[in-house]
């Protein structure tokens, strides 16, 4: 099977900058949404205890609210249901620091009276610890995006880098404005699926880059809008490809992965959407506003052969023993 | 056939090496090194616990109170006021001709205490260093009995480990029961701090008009009966001895009846000091006090050699023996707190497990069917590289002993779906070739140049950001960078080097006629006017 089979080049870079605004708009919308309805921070970072409840059969939601609210630990504490009809989840701002005792057999003990129920689970963190998860995850995200850099830089060129950068943050931003918007309870999960967001951005653009540094090498056209489009074109087939077989994965991960890991996968199922989308239309026009040049870099690339051919032809000389 | 290349050699070498080293994973055998499933995969109880260091202090100001005490009345030096107030020891000596005994008694005993005296007035204190040594002490010793406890309750492999400077970390895999988990967490919190303390006689009558301030001037302290029956008891509060020089402790039943006792031995001071004790305290009442609750009190009829004793009281058997190896693994010097937990009923464990698996099997089967739709017998050899990479990271997780939990599952599947872009890459690299008219041989192996920078370059920049995470993340996260790293290295080792050397292997095989079958490119190209 074939789909994408193209005589002449697609020309991306002539609506560059529209797609340019329309990614400055998302971003301003994902930062007017984190700043106002903020992340919803889930036990991992902002402390608190979660305890899941599976009832035999229907669980008395209402019943359970309104024991729990009646109950002086566990004020302001949100009562949902998980899943399924018959499982529940209690969420509470406290985080009792008894080992003995401690939210489950409260729980135990106060929901009693509702029904025969088992509890799955219970997540206590307390507030020092959601603290130093908080930093190390966000120590986390900065070396990893120096280390990107500095590879990136080291192995292109410092607009290489800078653009791709540029898209990872656009990246990053949107899905986190997305979290933000419908109020994904960010947990560790959710910060390991934002690093992997990150690591498939960048996937997904070095891709792209390598075929335009090919490209630089090897189209005749010095113009860097022309070898832009030439090589999104070929590389398109696989980024199409692969992004849906990433997204399909995904999506099963979502749909059938059990609620426990449906904020996980659907933190990723936007981030392989927004990636994929970035690699050709954030991060291939910044590396052309950033004045890259054609011409420079092929007199570069010229001049570092010609280097290199010297240095074999002296060593050659060196070894026949003529100097 | 072609010719066996290097590249097949190590291809199938891998392959196989995945799948011999992934069955004891696989079929879940006794022997072997195998995947261990994390917490939130059997079910079990994860805890970080932190110590209350200060109460560590306190008691290590205590048993200098004690040993003073004790070598005060062996010399016969008559002090007043003997007590300690705000982390201090003090006494006031009443024969000033004592005072040279005193401060050499007390530069022996107590290197590391600071004395202060004014006039016949002792005030001691730790210093700062021994202050720290004691938190530090404190710490390492709830980490050794913490961890002997749970060995000896008899559960699998719990885990009892220091994180960071002044947190515990306890993981106690496979719990079934809430009652086990109740059990458990009492034997982790159980201070089991044991004191023999004298009942103050003199106002024992007194006891329950007393008030706790008032004790407290007398030198003395209200403790309750364990039986929570209202009986109370004025204590000397400094204790006779304590836990520290126990050495055993088992549980025994009353000679008439079925009751459970736990019988302790001491130490060889500690039995000295018990016998010195119970002879010049004939008639009166000592009280066995375990966690700040009084047991036993019985009257002390002779003096008692060898440094045996017995606690009886209000408990089931079942706490008798817990009580039991909370003693012999030793007090906790500082009472632990939880800083964070997560307990997993083994039901959500095992749906978990299915829930993963199911994602995980049809996003692969969703793949592979996907590869052999669009590249025919090409999307059946990276295929083939995609089952040996599954069976690789499992085999490489085995033999690291790793632990496989839900978000690592996560990194499995995901996985998946980026180990396939290496060969997605290639075939789209050779069928660009072959469309440009390059002979067969010419695209597979320029495809595989071509393609090596983007898919080395692209792998590289993934693994800095998992090894990262890996470096910063805990628990979860930690499992999740695991399996994505070892899937990315594997990956590079099957759909590169694993699928080229295929290439290599079945290149006279591969008819240039029939293109369609082999790449899936839709025009058969006639290969005979290819360079």
């Amino acid at each position: 099977m074939e789909v994408f089979k193209y005589k002449e080049p697609i020309k991306f870079m002539e609506n560059a900058k529209k797609f340019g605004v329309f990614s400055i708009v998302l971003i301003i919308l994902s930062l007017g949404l984190l700043f106002t309805k903020g992340l919803n921070y889930g036990i991992d970072f902002a402390g608190g205890t979660i305890v899941q409840i599976k009832y035999e059969g229907t669980a008395p939601i209402d019943r359970v609210r309104d024991i729990v609210s009646g109950h002086k630990n566990y004020a302001g504490a949100t009562v949902t249901s998980f899943g399924s009809d018959s499982e529940i989840v209690i969420r509470t701002k406290q985080a009792s620091k008894s080992v003995k005792g401690g939210a489950k057999v409260e729980v135990q003990k106060m929901l009693a009276s509702t029904g025969k129920f088992e509890i799955r689970r219970v997540d206590l963190v307390g507030p020092s610890v959601g603290e130093e998860l908080k930093t190390k995850g966000l120590m986390a995200m900065f070396f990893s995006i120096i280390g990107i850099l500095l590879y990136l830089s080291f192995r292109f060129e410092w607009r290489f880098a800078t653009a791709s950068v540029v898209a990872l943050v656009h990246d990053v931003t949107i899905a986190m404005g997305m979290l933000a918007l419908f109020q994904v309870e960010v947990n560790l999960p959710i910060l390991a699926a934002i690093l992997t967001i990150l690591g498939y951005s960048l996937n997904d653009t070095v891709i792209v880059f390598d075929r335009i540094r090919e490209g630089v090498r090897n189209i005749k056209s010095p113009e860097m809008e022309d070898i832009v489009n030439e090589s999104v074109t070929r590389t398109l087939s696989r980024t199409t490809l692969t992004s849906l077989t990433t997204f399909f994965v995904v999506l099963t991960l979502y749909l059938l992965g059990g609620e426990i890991i449906s904020g996980f996968s659907f933190t990723l199922l936007v981030g392989v959407i927004v990636g994929t989308y970035s690699s050709i239309f954030v991060a291939s026009p910044i590396l052309m506003w950033l004045n890259f040049s054609v011409v420079e870099f092929r007199e570069k690339e010229a001049a570092k052969l010609k280097r290199q051919k010297e240095r074999d032809k002296q060593r050659a000389m060196y070894e026949q023993g003529t100097i | 056939m072609g010719k066996l290349n290097y590249r097949v050699v190590l291809f199938t070498f891998a392959f196989l090496f995945g799948i011999v080293f992934s069955i004891p994973s696989l079929t879940q055998s006794e022997e072997g090194k195998k995947i261990t499933l994390g917490l939130d995969l059997q079910g079990g109880l994860h805890m970080l616990l932190s110590v209350k260091t200060e109460v560590a202090l306190e008691s290590k100001m205590k048993s200098v109170g004690t040993t003073v005490k004790y070598n005060l009345e062996k010399a016969d030096i008559v002090v007043e006021d003997l007590k300690i107030d705000d982390g201090k020891v003090m006494f006031e000596l009443l024969d000033p001709q004592d005072t040279a005994n005193v401060d050499e008694m007390l530069a022996d005993e107590f290197k590391e205490v600071n004395i202060k005296k004014s006039g016949l007035v002792y005030e001691m204190s730790l210093s700062p260093e021994l202050a720290i040594k004691t938190k530090q002490n404190a710490i390492d010793q709830a980490v050794d009995t913490i961890r002997n406890r749970l060995n000896m309750f008899g559960l699998a492999e719990p885990t009892v480990a220091k994180q960071g400077s002044d947190r515990i970390l306890v993981e106690v895999p496979g719990i079934k029961t809430q009652e086990d988990e109740d059990r458990i967490k009492s034997l982790i919190a159980k201070a089991a701090h044991l004191q023999m303390m004298a009942v103050d006689e003199d106002r024992a009558n007194r006891v329950y008009s007393m008030t706790e301030a008032e004790a407290r001037q007398f030198g003395d302290i209200i403790l309750d009966d364990v039986a929570e029956d209202g009986r109370k008891y004025l204590l000397y509060s400094i204790p006779i001895l304590d836990g520290s020089m126990l050495t055993d402790a088992k549980v025994g039943y009353e000679q008439k009846g079925t009751r459970p006792l736990i019988n302790f031995s001491l130490n060889g001071q500690g039995a000295k000091i018990f016998a010195d004790f119970t002879e010049k305290s004939v008639g009166k009442r000592m009280a066995v006090v375990l966690d700040g609750k009084v047991y036993t009190a019985p009257n002390i009829i002779q003096r008692i050699g060898g440094g045996q004793v017995q606690i009886t009281g209000a408990f089931t058997s079942q706490e008798a023996h817990d009580i039991a190896i909370a003693l012999r693994s030793g007090a906790l010097l500082a009472p632990v707190e939880v800083e964070s937990q997560r307990s997993i009923g083994p039901s959500l464990g095992k749906d978990n497990i299915q829930a993963s698996l199911i994602a995980l099997i049809v996003g692969f089967l969703a793949v592979i069917i996907f590869m052999v739709l669009y590249y025919g017998m090409a999307g059946v050899v990276a295929n083939l590289a995609l089952i040996a990479n599954l069976f690789l990271i499992l085999a490489v997780m085995s033999l690291f002993e790793a632990t496989l939990t839900l978000p690592g599952m996560a990194g499995i599947v995901l996985t998946v779906g980026m180990a396939v872009d290496a060969n997605v890459i290639i075939t789209e690299r050779i069928r660009e070739l072959l469309h440009a008219g390059a002979s067969l041989t010419k695209a597979i192996e320029q495809g595989y140049n071509n393609a090596f920078t983007a898919i080395w370059d692209a792998n590289i920049t993934t693994l800095i950001a998992a090894v990262v995470l890996f470096a910063y993340g805990t628990g979860p996260i930690k499992g999740f960078s695991l399996t994505i790293s070892i899937g990315i290295l594997a990956s590079m080792l099957t759909a590169i080097l694993g699928t080229h050397g295929i290439y290599q292997w079945i290149l006279p095989r591969i008819d240039k006629r029939k293109m369609k079958f082999w790449f899936g490119i839709e025009q058969d190209i006639d290969m005979k006017g290819a360079k």
